[in-house]
């Protein structure tokens, strides 16, 4: 804004008109009739509005209309920075211009990370866990479906969220939503001989990391970490990343898996072909 | 360029599929042309709320203007270019505001201010200039909620254009107690590479799931009969999947109906209208809206799905709407949709979004298969191995009355015949 700029003699500028770069009377005079007039000079660079208290920098900042070119161009202009509340660009032509949504009022893995313990009965606990997920990759990336779904405690989930801020993995539309029968049914349809999108070279390379316990009662862990998976089709590879939430129970001594959350970091990107099998 | 030597009544060149400079005039003279489907109401619900999309090769959007009217807008900056909207949905507040330059402009698209205004004194920018404000679509129009936009300004109404393929809309939004659908504000976006013919072709081939989805449906059969066993009754949508996995005969005997302008309809074949506790109460909703009759007469429309050419795919009973919008003769978005009933209960919506998530998530049991179809058939119409795409199934073999194809055996190739002859129309329009 006009205001908010102010001409500054130039060390050079020894033909800069008056008084500490400030316009001549004339000028100003001019400046400010040219501020009550829409249909002012083209090149009369007037505010739109000129509140009283701010005609003083009006004017100084209009004084190089006057100027003669070479006096322009030696002009230093310092813009001085609205205040730091104060709208600029498109906020002062639309205050209410933000096109962004508000952040999720639920996050979409709320953070407590523990920091891992460095002994005793919790670190067993801590290791047992990361070999499970390991576990978990190698079965993915050999193709042994059945031996991945019998990580999955009976009333297991596999679940791929399309929204972070979905919370169940019933009544709202998913990328993923399956327990051990509908996991039975995909393991049935890749493994059947028409399975016509299974025909082309295809495989995937699982890297799992960051594995922090989120929270440890009565039997019942939440373990939250990263993956990173590498798909080969074809003659494309395809990268997918995102976070693992694992509610894991034990059974009979084994830990299994009864919820498996997967926020895919690209969920809500448009899909380059499908999805053949569990992420 | 002569297309009307690429398309014969029963069989046409494999260029319509390939050709670059075919695909071009697709976009002028049909896309770019006919009502094309923005989103629904229930997308935009507050003022300034946007939802950007494509109509043919432009970049468009929708907005909630203070009027309450939706405007259908070219998502294009009249000053420099620059697109009004950077993300596909939002709220841009009371007004829009380029980004680089700060020119506004109102909710329908009017030039509003620019900074520093007489900046532009005595030049051609001012505010009854029609090149100053957001160029709008030539037509905006909805129809049960459901925006639609030409940019043509003149051709057929949208009911006009509907046709019989309204019904779409009507059967989906009559099985609601109150009369209305609204969107769940979610959408499985998934990129096919094949042509977006394939997709629309595809939808009324009676033939083709038993052989694409014969894996899923047989994997899913087994299961669906070991709960049986277990149970005593499997899930409903165990039997959507199972269902791919049927006889030809049987799928033989699946109507369609092919309307003028491409639309058409595959008749029920899954049983949607089980006599379970919700169906029933459902069902007594439903009497008490509208009466016995009424209610009968709505629930008792053999639908599966309904086309309407050349883009959408509307599967009334179960509440999913799948948009394309083409990229590429060979890359084709498609923009697939979920819809509540209103007043409806929960368990109906939970039933539908079983079909939403098994066929038409990004991580699909069926539409996987698919797609791997019409990639390996893009791939095949690219090269010189041959010329034509056969139509030939049943040719000759059904019925014609008033404009309106009856196919006598579901497995006809009356489907494609028909889209082929309003794609001609439009084709021909050019010349």
């Amino acid at each position: 804004m006009a205001s908010k700029t102010t001409a500054k003699p130039s060390r050079t500028g020894k033909r800069a008109p008056g008084k500490n770069g400030a316009p001549g009377k004339r000028a100003a005079a001019r400046s400010s009739a040219a501020a009550r007039n829409s249909a002012a000079p083209r090149n009369n660079a007037a505010p739109r509005r000129t509140a009283s208290g701010k005609a003083a920098a009006s004017r100084r900042a209009t004084s190089h209309a006057e100027a003669k070119p070479r006096a322009r161009l030696a002009q230093e202009i310092v813009i001085e920075g609205a205040p730091i509340d104060a709208p600029t660009g498109a906020q002062a032509i639309a205050p209410d211009h933000t096109p962004r949504s508000a952040p999720s009022a639920t996050p979409l893995v709320p953070h407590s990370p523990r920091p891992a313990p460095a002994h005793g009965p919790e670190l067993d606990t801590q290791r047992e866990i990361e070999q499970l997920l390991y576990r978990q990759s190698e079965l993915l990336d050999a193709k042994l479906w059945q031996d991945y779904i019998d990580l999955f405690a009976d009333d297991g989930v596999y679940w791929m969220p399309v929204a972070p801020d979905q919370t169940e993995w019933e009544g709202s539309p998913s990328i993923f939503a399956e327990d051990r029968y509908m996991m039975e049914v995909r393991m049935g349809r890749v493994s059947h001989p028409t399975a016509w999108s299974q025909a082309p070279m295809w495989g995937t390379s699982h890297v799992i990391g960051n594995v922090v316990i989120e929270s440890a009662s009565s039997g019942a862990w939440v373990v939250r970490s990263r993956f990173h998976m590498m798909e080969l089709r074809r003659d494309t590879v395809r990268h997918f990343g995102g976070t693992y939430r694992h509610t894991l129970v034990r059974v009979d001594g084994q830990l299994k898996i009864k919820l498996q959350r997967v926020d895919m970091f690209n969920a809500q990107a448009p899909y380059d072909y499908v999805l053949q099998v569990w992420v | 360029m002569n297309v009307s030597q690429l398309v014969e009544p029963d069989r046409v060149h494999r260029r319509v599929y390939t050709d670059q400079q075919i695909f071009d005039r697709e976009m002028t003279q049909i896309f770019e042309r006919v009502w094309v489907y923005c989103g629904h109401d229930s997308q935009v619900p507050q003022v300034g709320d946007y939802y950007a999309f494509t109509i043919g090769r432009q970049p468009m959007f929708m907005v909630r203007g203070k009027d309450r009217q939706i405007h259908v807008l070219h998502n294009r900056c009249p000053h420099r270019g620059v697109q009004l909207c950077g993300n596909q949905k939002g709220n841009v507040g009371s007004a829009l505001v380029c980004s680089y330059h700060a020119w506004s402009f109102h909710l329908d698209g009017r030039f509003r201010s620019t900074p520093l205004p007489h900046g532009y004194d005595g030049t051609r920018v001012n505010a009854d200039n029609p090149d100053c404000s957001v160029k709008p679509a030539a037509r905006v129009d909805a129809y049960r909620g459901f925006v639609f936009a030409s940019l043509s300004a003149s051709g057929p109404s949208l009911l006009e254009f509907l046709g019989e393929a309204r019904v779409a809309f009507d059967d989906m939004c009559d099985r609601s107690p109150v009369g209305e659908v609204e969107v769940v504000p979610i959408c499985h976006r998934v990129i096919q590479y094949s042509n977006w013919k394939f997709f629309m072709e595809n939808q009324l081939d009676a033939l083709h799931p038993s052989v694409t989805h014969q894996s899923t449906g047989v994997a899913a059969g087994r299961v669906e009969k070991k709960i049986k066993e277990a149970t005593g009754a499997a899930p409903l949508y165990y039997h959507y999947l199972s269902a791919f996995a049927s006889k030809f005969e049987q799928w033989d005997a699946v109507q369609t109906i092919n309307f003028p302008r491409g639309h058409g309809i595959l008749k029920a074949y899954m049983g949607l209208r089980p006599q379970d506790p919700d169906t029933r109460a459902h069902e007594a909703m439903l009497v008490e809206a509208y009466g016995a009759a009424k209610t009968e007469e709505y629930l008792s429309r053999s639908i599966h799905h309904v086309l309407v050419y050349p883009y959408l795919s509307v599967q009334s009973p179960l509440q999913q709407l799948r948009c394309l919008r083409p990229l590429a003769p060979g890359k084709t978005l498609s923009e697939i949709w979920h819809f509540r009933l209103k007043g409806a209960p929960e368990a109906i919506y939970r039933r539908s979004l079983w079909y939403y998530n098994l066929v038409n998530s990004p991580a699909t049991m069926v539409n996987a298969d698919d797609l791997e179809n019409w990639t390996k058939g893009q791939w095949g119409l690219e090269s010189d191995g041959g010329d034509w795409v056969s139509f030939h199934r049943n040719y000759g073999g059904d019925t014609e009355d008033g404009g309106v194809v009856y196919s006598n055996k579901g497995t006809s190739e009356a489907v494609m015949r028909n889209q082929f002859r309003a794609w001609s129309q439009y084709m021909a329009d050019a010349q």
